[in-house]
C-alpha cells in the first residue's frame, strides 16, 4: 500500500529530476552531431571570470541575506503569537507574486528616471546611478530569496525551549552569552539550509541580472544564452550547467561539515 | 537549625494579567536549610521559586538575600542555581560540557574546571559519562547531570522545581535520598518545590503549604502532619477526614451526632468547626464497643493496610486498618482525644483530590 502510494513521486523524479540530469550529462560529454568529446568541459574554462562573479555576488547576496534574516527570524520567534502569524505573512508576501513581474517592479524603481531618483530630485539631491550596477544585482537577488533565509532559521527558533534561555542565565549569562552560547549554535542546522536556500539559486540567476544589471552576463545569463539564444550551443550550455552544479554541489558539503561539526546534536 | 537568615521574602504580590499569583507573600529561609514550597498546581509554588531565581519580579514586596535587597538584580548576577523542571539540558553540549557550563561562563581555568567536573561525576555517580551525549541519557542519568551542573557553582542556594516528577516511583525514592545527601554534604540551602507531600515530609527540614498563592502553614513535617492549622492542609497532607462539628466548650466537640473529649481549646461556645481525623487514627472495635457505629461500603487493599469507606448516618468516613472487614459488616469506631483535631471554619477551599491527587 506504501509502496503504491510512493509510485507517483518515484514517477516524478524519473522524469523531472533523473532523466534531465542524464541529459545534461550526454550534452556536456557530445558534440552537436552525438560523438563524445572534452572539448565542451574545455571549453567552459573561457568563462571562469563568468563563474567566479556570479558566485561572488551569489555569496555577498546570501551573507546579506543572513545579516538581515537572522535578526528578523529572532525577532519574529519571541513575538507574540498573532504578531508572529502576520510577520511571517508579510514575510510570504512578496512570494504571492511572479518572481519576473517583482523584478520588473524594481527596474522601474531604479531606473536613471525611475521612482527613486525622482525622489532625490524632488527633495534636491543629485541623480544615483543605481541601475545596471552589480550592486543593484545584489539588492535584486536579496530582495527575491531573503524570505529563504528567514523561514528555515525562524522555524528553528520557534522551537528552541526558552528554559535552555532560562537555564543558561541562571549559570551566569548575560544576553550575549545567551546568545554565543546557547541560541547560536541551536541555530545552526537553520542558518545551514538558509544558506543553501538562498546561495544555490542567487548564484545560478540569470533574469535578475539580465534587467537590474544591464549588460551583466552571469553564468545563467550564458546557459541561458546557449540554450534558447544566439549562441545555440547545446553541449555547451550543458557543460556550463555541469559545472555549476558541481561547484555548488561541493560549496555544499564544505557547509555541511561546517555545520556538523558546530551543532552535532542540535539537529536531533 | 539556629542558623542565620539567608533569603526573606517581605510581602511580595505578582499578578499576571491582572490575576493575583503570589498574594502578600511572606517568608525566611535560613543558611543550610531544606525547604519545600508545597501545594497544588497553580497554588504559586513555581512562581516563587522563580522570584527568588530572578526570572520574576514582583509587583510589590521585597526579596532580601543576605539582609540585602535585590529586587531588579538580574538572574545572572545571583548567587543561586536552578535545577529546572525536566532539566533543561543543553542539547548541543555533551556531559562534560554542560556541567562545566556554569564555570566556562565565569572563566575559569581549564585545569580547575576539569577538577571540579570529575568532583561532580563522583558525587553524582556519572564517571566515564563525560563524552556522551545528554539526550540520549536515561531520566534519570540526565537528572544527575542537572544537578552537577548547578552545584558545581557552589551556589549558597539550590533551587529545585519538581525535579523528581518525572521519574517513576523507585528511581524517585532514591533520588530523594541523594538529594538529602548531596544537600547535607555540601551545606547549602534548598528550596524545593513540589506537589507531592511525601516526598515534603520525607525530605524537608521546614515544609511551606501553598494555596491560592498565599502561604497556609509553614513548620517541620511533623508539625505539619500531626497538627495541620487548617482543612486545607490537613486534607492535603495525608489523608483526612474532615466533618462538621460544633465547639460545646473547651475540651468538649460534638460531632456525627456525638460529644467527645477532646484536647482543644478557646472557641467560642457553640463555634461551628472543621474536625480532622486521620483514617488511621480511627480504631476498629465491636459495634458495641464502639463511639459511632458505622456500615463497610468499600475494603480496598493498598499494601500496608486496607483502605476502608465507612457510612455513619449519611456521612463517609475513610478508615485505615490492617484488619480487613466484611462489606455491609457493622462496626464500632473509636476515636481517642488526641487524634480529634479541631479547627477554625476556613474561608479556604479545600482541595478534594488530596495530596494523591495529581500525581503522575
Amino acid at each position: 500500500m506504501k509502496k503504491r502510494a510512493a509510485l507517483p513521486y518515484i514517477v516524478w523524479m524519473l522524469v523531472f529530476t533523473i532523466v534531465p540530469m542524464i541529459m545534461v550529462v550526454y550534452f556536456a560529454f557530445t558534440t552537436k552531431e552525438g560523438a563524445f568529446t572534452l572539448e565542451n568541459l574545455i571549453q567552459v574554462k573561457e568563462y571562469a571570470g563568468t563563474f567566479w562573479e556570479s558566485i561572488e555576488l551569489g555569496a555577498v547576496s546570501t551573507l546579506i541575506c543572513l545579516l538581515f534574516g537572522y535578526p528578523m527570524a529572532a525577532i519574529m520567534a519571541r513575538s507574540k503569537a498573532h504578531v508572529q502569524r502576520t510577520l511571517v505573512l508579510l514575510c510570504m508576501m512578496p512570494m504571492w507574486m511572479n518572481f519576473l513581474l517583482r523584478t520588473y517592479a524594481w527596474m522601474t524603481i531604479l531606473e536613471n528616471n525611475g521612482l527613486f531618483n525622482s525622489f532625490l530630485q524632488l527633495i534636491g539631491l543629485p541623480k544615483l546611478q543605481m541601475i545596471n550596477t552589480s550592486g543593484a544585482i545584489v539588492l535584486g537577488m536579496v530582495y527575491n530569496f531573503l524570505p529563504f533565509m528567514i523561514i528555515p532559521i525562524y522555524t528553528v527558533m520557534v522551537k528552541l525551549d526558552t528554559r535552555l534561555v532560562e537555564a543558561a542565565q541562571d549559570l551566569g549569562c548575560n544576553w550575549l552569552g545567551v546568545f554565543r552560547r546557547v541560541i547560536l549554535p541551536l541555530s545552526v542546522p537553520g542558518i545551514i539550509s538558509g544558506i543553501t536556500m538562498v546561495f544555490v539559486p542567487a548564484a545560478s540567476t540569470f533574469i535578475i541580472s539580465k534587467l537590474l544589471g544591464g549588460g551583466t552576463m552571469l553564468i545563467g545569463d550564458i546557459i541561458e544564452l546557449q540554450i534558447t539564444g544566439g549562441a545555440n550551443n547545446l553541449n555547451l550550455g550543458a557543460a556550463m550547467s555541469l559545472v555549476l552544479m558541481i561547484i555548488v554541489l561541493i560549496t555544499m558539503m564544505v557547509m555541511n561539515v561546517f555545520g556538523d561539526r558546530e551543532s552535532e546534536v542540535a539537529l536531533v | 537549625m539556629e542558623n542565620e537568615e539567608l533569603i526573606s521574602l517581605k510581602n511580595i504580590v505578582v499578578e499576571f494579567d491582572g490575576e493575583r499569583i503570589i498574594d502578600n507573600l511572606n517568608l525566611t529561609i535560613k543558611d543550610r536549610e531544606f525547604v519545600t514550597l508545597l501545594g497544588p498546581s497553580g497554588c504559586g509554588k513555581t512562581t516563587t521559586l522563580r522570584i527568588i531565581a530572578g526570572f520574576v519580579e514582583p509587583q510589590a514586596g521585597d526579596v532580601l538575600f543576605e539582609c540585602k535587597k535585590i529586587n531588579g538584580v538580574p538572574p545572572y548576577k545571583r548567587p543561586v542555581n536552578t535545577i529546572f523542571q525536566r532539566y533543561a539540558l543543553f542539547p548541543h553540549l555533551n556531559v562534560y560540557d554542560n556541567i562545566a557550563f556554569g564555570l566556562r561562563v565565569h572563566k575559569v581555568p581549564n585545569t580547575e574546571i576539569r577538577q571540579r567536573v570529575s568532583e561532580m561525576l563522583s558525587l553524582v555517580n556519572l564517571q566515564g559519562f563525560e563524552k556522551r551525549n545528554v539526550s540520549k541519557l536515561s531520566g534519570g542519568q540526565q537528572q544527575r547531570v542537572a544537578i552537577a551542573r548547578a552545584v558545581i557553582n557552589r551556589p549558597k542556594v539550590l533551587l529545585l522545581d519538581e525535579p523528581l516528577a518525572a521519574l517513576d516511583l523507585k528511581l524517585r525514592q532514591s533520588m530523594q535520598l541523594e538529594l538529602k545527601n548531596i544537600q547535607k554534604s555540601l551545606g547549602i540551602t534548598f528550596v524545593y518545590v513540589t506537589h507531592d507531600q511525601e516526598e515534603a515530609l520525607s525530605m524537608s527540614d521546614t515544609i511551606v503549604v501553598m494555596n491560592n498563592g498565599k502561604i497556609q502553614q509553614i513548620g517541620s513535617p511533623i508539625d505539619i502532619y500531626n497538627e495541620p492549622q487548617n482543612a486545607f492542609v490537613a486534607d492535603f497532607i495525608g489523608e483526612s477526614n474532615i466533618i462538621d462539628g460544633v465547639m460545646l466548650s473547651d475540651y468538649h466537640v460534638r460531632f456525627a451526632g456525638m460529644d467527645f473529649d477532646c484536647v482543644d481549646k478557646g472557641f467560642a461556645p457553640e463555634e461551628p468547626v472543621d474536625v480532622v481525623i486521620r483514617p488511621e487514627d480511627i480504631k476498629i472495635v465491636e459495634p458495641e464497643k464502639g463511639q459511632l457505629v458505622f456500615t463497610v461500603e468499600s475494603c480496598i487493599f493498598k499494601g500496608v493496610h486496607y483502605e476502608m469507606i465507612m457510612d455513619c448516618d449519611g456521612i463517609k468516613w475513610m478508615v485505615h486498618s490492617t484488619k480487613f472487614e466484611q462489606v455491609g459488616d457493622r462496626v464500632g469506631m473509636l476515636i481517642y482525644p488526641d487524634d480529634i483535631h479541631i479547627m477554625k471554619k476556613s474561608d479556604v477551599p479545600v482541595y478534594t483530590d488530596g495530596g494523591e491527587g495529581d500525581r503522575r
